[in-house]
């Protein structure tokens, strides 16, 4: 059990999300919906712990959420984000095994477990000994996949784990993927903007506007019994738009942003 | 993780190997201009008369650092000026005699010779003809001529003992007065735009241009009468030596110190042998000097270069990027790091040598002279800067879906930095470390301000002799360094920074 109590957040004077209760069950798979800035990514950083709420406590099975055992709970949450997070300074193989060599697993063990989970993600071991800038963007997803996977935990928590892939990737990860936690019988929690996507993976979707909770329930029931209108726009808006459109991530950018705005921000990135 | 280790320790060993150190019974200082240096010779051949082991550091930063030096013990003696003595050492003491002047040094355990004969003052200089064709051999007589063109340095023209108080002092009525760059105004006075310069009045030049130097008939500028200092304890660890040493009493008259500076800055002797000439035509003492091959000389000046630039360059890494990260890592204290790293390096180089100079000593270590810690000090904190800002702008630059990352697997901070944030910020660092080591090969020319030898020493020798063979012999193989430092790291980057890295760079 997963329980978010009265969470919220704000950076400078803009609320990302207002306090906020959820109760997530184990063995289920909740997709945490909503366009850009809603507040999707910040309740999964919350629940990670990487992100310090203004208010409210996390409770991750039973035991609340503090500095001094994040790093323990974080070892039983796997975690994958869009562009995958890879280092670049570490081959697949030991990105994968990192958090295991750090425990001191015995080689051995290492192999074996890194074994499972390339089976498991369809990825041929040969391409474990590449660097990140050397795979695809299916590729790196997968080893990402296996990274949050090494170690078994019972929770996963994915940050549009596909939205910076390809469609025919896409479409074939995601078929990968609710494969993957319907067998492992992991607790998931997604998110994404992609109503098709949370349509595919979700139990139970969970729809934000502007850091509010709109509407928890089942497609159908967000369908059926929307509690606000913008339930409805919001589904009728992507219902409008053929599939291999708005599996395009752009899809939601505001208007204005050009392609050629995203240029400074790559140079402060860039590390020298 | 290994290979980190290895490279630290073989950095540390690198670091605090021992100098081929050359320790003497009595160290011998001068300052960094002719005279000074032959003085300088002088005074150590009389030290080797004695059969005592001597040592000369020559050409030393400036009158502070020199006298700080003798101070702490660092050198034992050196030739010195009356005139400095109360201006610069003694300044805000006012001695008057030669007598106050002994007592206030001996307070500071500082010994003190007679004049050693000769008065290396300001004087008023002209050609030799032009002054007997009009008659002149006085200052004073300079009045009767009011249509005499003067060429003076900007600094006597300003100097409180310089021309606007010998204007008045003598009454003076010349309107052409200009100011001119030392040198050119030698020659000026030579092709007769002008008639009357100031000169130094045991300057070679004085017989390169058959000058006449008038009489301060009137007694204007202050006497700077050589004398020897040199520590008193001296006179119990080595009494033979002070004896020797005073044999200079009365020895150089001004005509002979002219002489000498000449054969060097005119002849292109050494310093060395100058001196010898001298002691040996005087007081019959005969001396080998050991002249060395051009090659001989670069090769042990880029030993001593070698060994200032490890010493310094290499704590510095191991000093400068812990600094980088806790820079990185605690930001308000950040600030404050940056801050004192930027401004070490806006401190001027023999100030900083002035300033660390007693730290040095005060710890017991070699201030001065080869293998000075002093230098590799300054060095050092030179060097910190862009090692520590390279740091901190590498870990502060890291993407953070990378630290996210880190975080979100489970790592605890110290293996976050290790395994993750320093391997991604290499790059950075190295090219930090690539840029202090360029800049420190430069810098370690400042060595030879205190004795610590380097390219700097020929490259000042040079200077000072405007010798500019002497001064390439010094800039080329620095710059030769610099070069090949610069290529050593390209090279290292291979293994420094790691291979995902560049593949991505490349990508």
């Amino acid at each position: 059990m997963l329980e978010l109590c009265n969470v919220s957040k704000r950076y400078g004077g803009v609320v990302a999300l207002e306090p906020t209760t959820l109760q997530l069950s184990s063995g289920r798979t909740y997709v945490l919906l909503g366009t850009s800035g809603c507040g999707k990514s910040t309740l999964l950083k919350i629940a990670l712990g990487l992100t310090e709420p203004d208010s409210g406590t996390v409770r991750f099975e039973g035991q609340t959420l503090q500095p001094d055992n994040v790093l323990q709970i974080r070892k039983r949450i796997g975690y994958v984000i869009q562009s995958g997070g890879l280092f670049p300074h570490l081959t697949a193989r030991k990105n994968v095994s990192l958090i295991a060599d750090f425990l001191n697993w015995s080689t051995t063990k290492i192999r074996n477990r890194i074994e499972e989970l390339s089976a498991l993600t369809q990825l041929p071991e040969s391409t474990l000994d590449r660097y990140p800038a050397q795979l695809s963007g299916g590729q790196q997803q997968r080893v990402a996949l296996m990274r949050a996977l090494m170690l078994d935990p019972d929770w996963m928590l994915l940050d549009e784990p596909l939205g910076a892939l390809d469609p025919m990737i896409r479409s074939d990860l995601q078929n990968d993927l609710s494969g993957i936690f319907r067998s492992l019988q992991k607790s998931v929690v997604l998110v994404t903007h992609d109503l098709h996507e949370a349509a595919h993976f979700g139990d139970e979707i969970i729809l934000l506007r502007e850091g509010r909770l709109v509407q928890a329930g089942t497609m159908q029931e967000l369908i059926d019994h929307p509690s606000d209108p913008f339930v409805t726009r919001f589904i009728q808006a992507q219902q409008g738009i053929s599939p291999s459109d708005h599996s395009n991530s752009n899809f939601d950018r505001p208007e204005f942003t050009r392609p050629d705005d995203s240029q400074p921000e790559r140079g402060e990135r860039g590390v020298q | 993780m290994i290979r980190t280790i290895a490279i630290v320790g073989v950095l540390v060993l690198l670091a605090f190997a021992p100098l081929s150190m050359r320790s003497a019974g009595i160290r011998i200082g001068s300052k960094k201009f002719t005279e000074s240096v032959v003085l300088g010779e002088m005074i150590n051949i009389l030290c080797a008369d004695t059969g005592i082991d001597s040592v000369h550091y020559r050409e030393l930063g400036g009158t502070q650092l020199v006298y700080q030096a003798l101070l702490q013990g660092e050198i034992d003696a050196y030739p010195e000026y009356t005139g400095t003595i109360t201006e610069e050492i003694l300044s805000g003491r006012k001695v008057g005699s030669l007598e106050e002047m002994r007592l206030a040094l001996a307070e500071q355990g500082v010994g003190v010779s007679k004049p050693i004969g000769f008065n290396n003052t300001y004087a008023l200089a002209m050609n030799r003809a032009r002054a007997r064709e009009l008659g002149i051999e006085r200052v004073s007589d300079l009045s009767r001529y009011p249509d005499l063109a003067f060429g003076f340095s900007s600094e006597f023209l300003n100097r409180e003992d310089g021309w606007p108080n010998l204007r008045k002092h003598y009454d003076l009525p010349q309107q052409r007065v200009a100011g001119l760059d030392h040198d050119i105004a030698y020659r000026q006075l030579k092709n007769g735009s002008i008639d009357v310069m100031e000169a130094y009045s045991t300057d070679a030049k004085i017989d390169v241009y058959d000058l006449k130097l008038l009489e301060d008939d009137r007694a204007f500028f202050p006497r700077y009468d050589a004398v020897v200092l040199y520590r008193q304890n001296l006179k119990t660890r080595a009494p033979e030596v002070i004896e020797s040493i005073l044999r200079l009493e009365n020895l150089v008259n001004a005509e002979a110190m002219i002489s000498s500076n000449s054969r060097v800055e005119v002849d292109r002797i050494s310093e060395g042998r100058a001196a010898a000439e001298f002691l040996e035509n005087t007081l019959g003492i005969e001396s080998e000097v050991a002249d060395t091959s051009r090659w001989q000389r670069i090769a042990t000046r880029t030993g001593e270069h070698l060994d200032l630039v490890r010493r310094s360059l290499i704590p510095a890494i191991l000093l400068a990027i812990p600094l980088g990260i806790v820079a990185a890592k605690r930001p308000r204290f950040g600030q404050g790091i940056l801050g004192i790293v930027g401004v070490v390096q806006t401190i001027p180089s023999l100030a900083l040598l002035v300033i660390l100079m007693p730290l040095v000593a005060w710890l017991g270590l070699n201030s001065i002279g080869l293998g000075s810690t002093t230098a590799v000090t300054a060095l050092l904190l030179y060097s910190l800067l862009p090692i520590v800002r390279n740091t901190h702008t590498g870990l502060r630059g890291i993407s953070p879906e990378y630290s996210e990352a880190a975080l979100a697997i489970g790592l605890p901070p110290w293996d976050r930095l290790v395994r993750i944030e320093l391997p991604l910020a290499a790059p950075s660092i190295l090219s930090g470390v690539k840029t202090a080591a360029v800049l420190n090969v430069g810098f370690a020319t400042l060595g030879a301000l205190i004795g610590a030898g380097g390219y700097g020493q020929p490259i000042i020798t040079g200077i000072r002799l405007n010798d500019t063979a002497l001064i390439l012999e010094g800039a080329v193989p620095a710059a030769v360094l610099a070069l090949l430092v610069q290529a050593g790291f390209d090279l290292g980057e291979k293994w420094v920074v790691p291979r995902g890295l560049r593949l991505q760079a490349n990508s």
